[in-house]
C-alpha cells in the first residue's frame, strides 16, 4: 500500500522514474491533449461552418416573398378591394363605399382604464363615459368600443398611443340619396354580400370593386316622381304607392319609386311594409288600365275596328256573375266609346267575340303570365286563373282576375306604343355600344296600325274622357285610368281601390311610359269624394310630365290636332251634338 | 500627460483585485462574452412578448426576468473567473455533489414540467439543478484526470467515470437527452484528450452511436422527434416549419429588431428558438457575426491555454469549451433543421434562469484557467494528494505569482 501522506518526498510514479523521465512524460501527455484539443476544436468549427451555409441557404436561396409572411388574420392589412359605387344614368353617385375603421381594445393591455375611457368618451361622442369604462374593465382580450368612427376620431384616437387599443379596417356601404332609391338599389349585409336589388343582382361585379354599375335611373325624373307620388299619397291618405317611368323604345326604367320606402342604411329599422319592393314584386289586379290590352287584342286580331258595336243595353249575365257598367249607356256602343266610357259589358263582349284564345295568346305575348325579365331579385309572378274558364276571358278583359306587377303593365303599354316591338326593361345599362338604327328591338306583338290605333284611343281618354287631369298644356299626353277593387279573402271590396294612371307622352310620336299607382286612396273634397284613377292618379302623371319633359328638351306643341273632332264619326253622343264631357268618373 | 501616464501606470501596476483581475483575465473573451449578453437582452426583449401573451402573464415578464437573472450570472462569472485554480476546483466539486444531490432529489419529488422532472423549488425560485452538473463536472473531472497524471497511483479516470455514470443515470432519468448528450460529451473530450488509445476512442464512438441508438429506439419522445425530422411529413412539425419560415423572412438584412412577424407564432421563441427570432429580425450578416462569436471563444479560449504546461487547465478548458460549442451547436442546429429538434438554451442569450446562472459559473471557470500566468511558473508539481489539498494560500499555487 503505497503511502499517501508522504510529504517528504518530491518523486511520484509507478517504475521510479526520476523527475526528468516524469517532466519528459507530462510534457508528451500534453502535447497530446493539446493536439486532440485542436482536432474537437476543429471537429466544433467545421460544425459553425455548416450552421452558417444552413444559414445562408435558408435566408439567401429559399427567402420568402415579402407577403406571404403567415400572419395572423386579424392584423393582416385589408387586401379586399371597396365595393364598387353604383351611379344614375348621369353619373351621379347613388351607392358607394367607404373604408372606416372600428376601434377595438385588449383590456388586458390597458393600464389606466378610467384615464382611457375619459379619453375616449371626449373623443367619441357617440359613447358614453361609463359604458366605455366598463368594457375597458371587462378583461376581455378583444371588444369593441366603437364601429365605423370617422378618420378624425381615428387619427385622434392612435394619437393617445395607448397599446391596448387597435383598429379593424371595416367598410362601410353609403346612400347619398337615402330613400330614394332604396327598394331598387337594395342593401348589404354586414360581410359586404348585396342581399337584396342592384346590391344582389350584380354582386359580382360591385365586389371585384374595378367597376362601376351604371344605372339607367335619371335621379332627377326619380326626384319629381318621388316627390308628386308622396304628395299625392299624402294627400289622398294612400297605403302605398307605386310610380314608374319607362323609354318606350329602349326599356330603360327612368323612375322607379315605390312607397313607403326605407333608409337603406338601416334596412332593419324598417317595417316590412315599408321594405316591400311594389313596383317589380306587388302584383295587382289592375282594372280598366287593361281594357288598353283587350282592346288591341280585338284591333290587332282585324276582326274588330273602330267602327264595330257591341250590345251594351243591358248587364251581361254569365252563370251566377253579372257584369255591369259603372255608368250605363243602355245603348250599342261603338269601339272607341267602349274604351272613352270604359265599358265593363262592352269590353266583356269583345273579349267573348275574339274568343278566349285570341284573348290569353295576346296576354302571353304581353308578357302577363311570365315574370318580367329584368336584373332585379325582386321580381314578381303573376297571378292568373288556372283554369281558365270562359268567364274568366270576360272578367280578364277589363282588368279582373289577372294580376301583374307595374312593371308588367308597363313594359306592355310601352310595346303598345312604340309600333309593337316587345322591348326588355333595363336598370342597368350595358357596356354595348349604343344601337345605330333607331326604335325599339324585339319581337314584334302587334302591327304597327294597332299600336297607331291605341295611341289614338289613349289620346281621346285624356282629351275627352276619364283622364282629363292627365292633361298638360303644350304637351299630348295620352292615357288609361285604372280603378281596380281589391279582393280581400275572394270579395271585392267596394271601397278599398287600386287606383292608377297609365300615361304615355308625347302621344304622337311616344317616347315614355308614365305610370302612378296609389293603394287604398280615399277621395276628398277637392275630388268630391271620389278616389278613382282619373282623379287620384291622373295629377301625378301630369305633374311628372310637365317637370320632366324639358329636362329631356321635349318641346312644347300648342298647335295640337283635335282628336275628338277626328274620331267624331265614331262617337254617336258627339254626332248627336252632346257634350263628351258628360263621360263622367270611370271606373 | 505625465498625470495620465501616471494613472496608466498606476492601473497596469494595480494590485487591488479588480485590477489584478483586469490585467490578467482573458479580456477578449470576457468582452465577447458581455456581446453575447447583449444580444440577448436585444432577443429576448423581442422575442418574449408573444409568448408572454399565451401564457397570459405581463407582456415584458420574460425581459424582467431575464435581466434580474443576468446580475447574479455576471456576478457569479465575475467571482468565478477571480478563483485560483485550486479554489475553482473545489468549488466545482462541491457544486457537483450538491447539484447532483438535488437533481437526484427533483427526480424524487419535482414537479413535472414538460413531461420532465428536472426543477426543485428553493427560497421562491425554481431551479435546474441538473444544469450545474455540466460546469462543475467539467473542472471536477479535468482535476481528477490530471491528478492522474501527476500521480499514477490516483485513481482519476475512474472517480471521474464514476462521477460521469452517477450523473448520466440521473439525467437518463429525468428523461434529458440533451443534457446527457453534452455531459457524455464533456467527459469524451477529457479522456480523449488525457490519452487514451484511438482503439478505445473508437469503441467509445460506436458505444455513443449504440446509446443515442438506443435512446430513439426505447424513448418515445425521442423516436418521434428523429422520426419527425427524418420525414417532416409524418407529424405535427409545427416548430420547426415556424422555425424556418423565420430564418427564411428574415433574409440578408432581417426585419429589424421587433419587427419580426413568424417569431409571434413560433411557441419558444425566448428559449429553444432564440436563434431563429436572430435570424428573422437580424438577418443572415448579424447572425453570421453571432456564431463568429461564439467561434471566436471557442478558438480564443483554446488559444489562451496552448502555453501552458498544466494539464488541470488544459482539460478544465476542453470541458468547458466543449459545453460551450456543443450547447450552442446544438442549439443552432435544431432551430435550422440540421439535427432533430432538442430543446437547448442558446449560452447568454436564450432566457432561462438556471441556464444562464450555470453558464455563468461555466464561462466564470473557463476565465479563471485562461488567466495569465507567469511565463517563469513551472508545472505545478505536488507529491501527494494531501500536500495538494493542503497547499496554502503562499504555496505553490502559480496564481499568486
Amino acid at each position: 500500500m503505497r503511502d499517501f501522506l508522504n510529504i517528504s518526498s518530491r518523486l511520484s510514479g509507478r517504475h521510479g522514474k526520476d523527475i526528468k523521465d516524469n517532466a519528459a512524460f507530462h510534457a508528451s501527455s500534453l502535447l497530446r491533449a493539446k493536439a486532440r484539443l485542436v482536432m474537437v476544436v476543429t471537429v466544433f468549427m467545421v460544425g459553425y461552418l455548416a450552421i452558417s451555409l444552413r444559414l445562408a441557404d435558408l435566408t439567401l436561396l429559399r427567402a420568402k416573398p415579402a407577403e406571404d409572411t403567415g400572419l395572423p388574420q386579424d392584423v393582416r392589412p385589408l387586401k379586399k378591394p371597396l365595393r364598387g359605387p353604383i351611379v344614375d344614368r348621369n353619373g351621379n353617385l347613388v351607392a358607394t363605399s367607404l373604408a372606416m375603421a372600428s376601434v377595438y381594445a385588449d383590456t388586458t393591455m390597458i393600464e389606466n382604464a378610467p384615464a382611457v375611457a375619459r379619453e375616449l368618451a371626449a373623443i367619441l361622442p357617440d359613447e358614453k363615459e361609463p359604458e366605455i369604462l366598463r368594457k375597458l374593465q371587462s378583461g376581455k382580450k378583444f371588444i369593441w368600443i366603437a364601429r365605423d368612427i370617422t378618420p378624425r376620431q381615428e387619427y385622434k384616437i392612435n394619437a393617445l398611443g395607448h397599446p391596448g387599443l387597435a383598429f379593424q379596417e371595416e367598410e362601410r356601404r353609403i346612400y347619398p340619396e337615402g330613400n330614394l332609391l332604396a327598394h331598387l338599389l337594395g342593401y348589404t349585409d354586414v360581410d359586404g354580400n348585396g342581399i337584396a336589388g342592384i346590391e344582389k343582382a350584380h354582386d359580382a361585379d360591385l365586389k371585384a370593386g374595378d367597376k362601376t354599375v351604371r344605372l339607367t335611373i335619371d335621379l332627377r325624373v326619380q326626384h319629381i316622381m318621388h316627390r308628386e307620388l308622396s304628395a299625392a299619397m299624402k294627400k289622398f291618405s294612400a297605403k302605398a304607392g307605386v310610380g314608374l317611368v319607362m323609354d318606350v323604345d329602349t326599356g330603360d326604367v327612368i323612375s322607379m319609386v315605390s312607397l313607403p320606402d326605407f333608409d337603406p342604411l338601416h334596412p332593419g329599422d324598417a317595417r316590412d311594409a315599408a321594405m316591400f319592393p311594389r313596383a317589380t314584386l306587388g302584383v295587382y289586379e289592375m282594372g280598366s288600365t287593361f281594357k288598353l290590352f283587350s282592346m288591341a287584342a280585338a284591333l290587332d286580331s282585324g276582326r274588330v275596328h273602330f267602327s264595330s258595336e257591341f250590345d251594351a243595353t243591358k248587364p251581361l249575365h254569365y252563370g251566377r256573375f253579372t257584369i255591369n257598367d259603372y255608368e250605363p249607356k243602355h245603348r250599342f256602343l261603338t269601339v272607341p266609346e267602349i274604351f272613352i266610357y270604359s265599358s265593363n259589358i262592352g269590353t266583356a263582349k269583345m273579349a267573348e267575340y275574339i274568343g278566349t284564345d285570341a284573348l290569353k295568346s295576346f296576354y302571353r305575348r304581353m308578357g302577363f303570365f311570365d315574370t318580367v325579365p329584368v336584373d332585379l331579385p325582386e321580381r314578381g309572378a303573376p297571378l292568373y286563373p288556372r283554369p281558365w274558364r270562359d268567364i274568366n276571358t270576360l272578367t280578364a278583359a277589363f282588368g279582373h282576375g289577372v294580376a301583374v306587377s307595374p312593371l308588367h303593365l308597363v313594359r306592355a303599354a310601352a310595346a303598345l306604343v312604340n309600333g309593337g316591338i316587345m322591348i326588355k326593361p333595363h336598370l342597368v345599362q350595358t357596356d354595348e355600344p349604343r344601337r345605330l338604327s333607331p326604335g325599339p328591338e324585339g319581337e314584334r306583338v302587334i302591327k304597327p296600325q294597332t299600336s297607331l290605333a291605341v295611341r289614338r284611343l289613349l289620346e281621346m281618354v285624356v282629351a275627352a274622357g276619364t283622364g282629363r287631369k292627365a292633361y298638360v298644356e303644350g304637351y299630348d299626353v295620352g292615357g288609361k285610368t285604372g280603378t281596380a277593387e281589391k279582393n280581400k279573402g275572394g270579395k271585392y271590396e267596394k271601397h278599398l281601390l287600386v287606383s292608377s294612371f297609365l300615361g304615355v307622352y308625347p302621344i304622337s310620336n311616344p317616347r315614355y311610359v308614365v305610370l302612378a299607382m296609389l293603394d287604398e286612396p280615399h277621395g276628398t273634397k277637392d275630388t268630391w269624394g271620389f278616389a278613382t284613377g282619373g282623379w287620384v292618379a291622373a295629377p301625378v302623371v301630369a305633374k311628372v310630365v310637365e317637370q320632366m319633359a324639358p329636362l329631356y328638351h321635349i318641346p312644347p306643341d300648342f298647335n295640337s290636332h283635335d282628336i275628338v273632332r277626328e274620331m267624331a264619326m265614331y262617337l254617336k253622343d258627339a254626332k248627336e251634338g252632346k257634350s263628351l264631357a258628360s263621360v263622367g268618373t270611370d271606373r | 500627460m505625465r498625470t495620465a501616464l501616471n494613472l496608466a501606470q498606476t492601473i497596469r501596476t494595480d494590485k487591488s483585485v479588480l485590477g489584478r483581475w483586469w490585467w490578467t483575465v482573458d479580456r477578449w473573451t470576457f468582452m465577447s462574452i458581455i456581446v453575447l449578453v447583449l444580444f440577448g437582452i436585444l432577443l429576448v426583449t423581442a422575442a418574449s412578448p408573444s409568448v408572454a401573451e399565451r401564457l397570459d402573464v405581463r407582456p415584458f415578464y420574460f425581459v424582467y426576468r431575464h435581466i434580474v437573472f443576468l446580475v447574479p450570472t455576471l456576478g457569479l462569472l465575475l467571482a468565478c473567473s477571480l478563483m485560483s485554480r485550486k479554489t475553482a476546483w473545489r468549488v466545482s466539486s462541491l457544486t457537483l455533489v450538491i447539484s447532483i444531490f438535488l437533481t437526484g432529489v427533483a427526480i424524487l419529488m419535482g414537479a413535472e414540467v414538460k413531461g420532465a422532472t428536472r426543477w426543485v423549488h428553493f427560497l421562491g425560485l425554481s431551479l435546474q439543478p441538473s444544469e450545474f452538473i455540466k460546469p462543475a463536472f467539467a473542472v471536477t473531472s479535468a482535476w481528477l484526470i490530471a491528478r492522474h497524471q501527476h500521480e499514477p497511483d490516483f485513481p482519476g479516470h475512474q472517480l471521474a467515470t464514476g462521477l460521469f455514470l452517477v450523473a448520466l443515470t440521473l439525467l437518463m432519468m429525468q428523461p434529458d437527452l440533451g443534457m446527457s448528450f453534452v455531459l457524455s460529451s464533456i467527459w469524451g473530450v477529457q479522456v480523449f484528450l488525457s490519452g487514451l488509445p484511438m482503439l478505445w476512442v473508437l469503441l467509445l464512438f460506436v458505444t455513443g452511436v449504440v446509446g443515442l441508438f438506443s435512446a430513439y429506439m426505447f424513448l418515445p419522445h425521442v423516436t418521434s422527434r428523429v422520426d419527425r425530422f427524418l420525414d417532416p411529413a409524418s407529424g405535427d412539425n409545427y416548430q420547426v416549419q415556424k422555425s424556418l419560415d423565420a430564418f427564411r423572412n428574415g433574409g440578408l438584412f432581417g426585419t429589424g429588431p421587433g419587427h419580426g412577424q413568424v417569431k409571434l407564432t413560433l411557441p419558444d421563441a425566448h428559449a429553444d428558438f432564440i436563434f431563429s427570432v436572430a435570424g428573422e429580425e437580424l438577418g443572415l450578416i448579424a447572425t453570421v457575426f453571432l456564431i463568429l462569436v461564439f467561434c471566436f471563444i471557442v478558438i480564443r479560449s483554446v488559444i489562451r491555454i496552448m502555453n501552458s504546461e498544466d494539464m488541470f487547465i488544459v482539460l478544465g478548458t476542453a470541458g468547458l469549451v466543449t459545453q460551450f460549442a456543443l450547447q450552442s451547436l446544438i442549439h443552432m442546429g435544431s432551430c435550422l433543421q440540421l439535427i432533430p429538434a432538442k430543446g437547448m438554451t442558446l449560452p447568454f442569450i436564450s432566457y432561462g434562469g438556471s441556464s444562464l446562472l450555470s453558464l455563468g459559473m461555466g464561462m466564470g471557470m473557463l476565465l479563471a484557467l485562461t488567466r495569465k500566468r507567469s511565463q517563469a511558473s513551472s508545472p505545478p508539481q505536488w507529491n501527494s494528494w494531501y500536500e495538494f489539498l493542503n497547499a496554502g494560500e503562499g504555496g505553490t499555487d502559480d496564481d499568486n505569482d
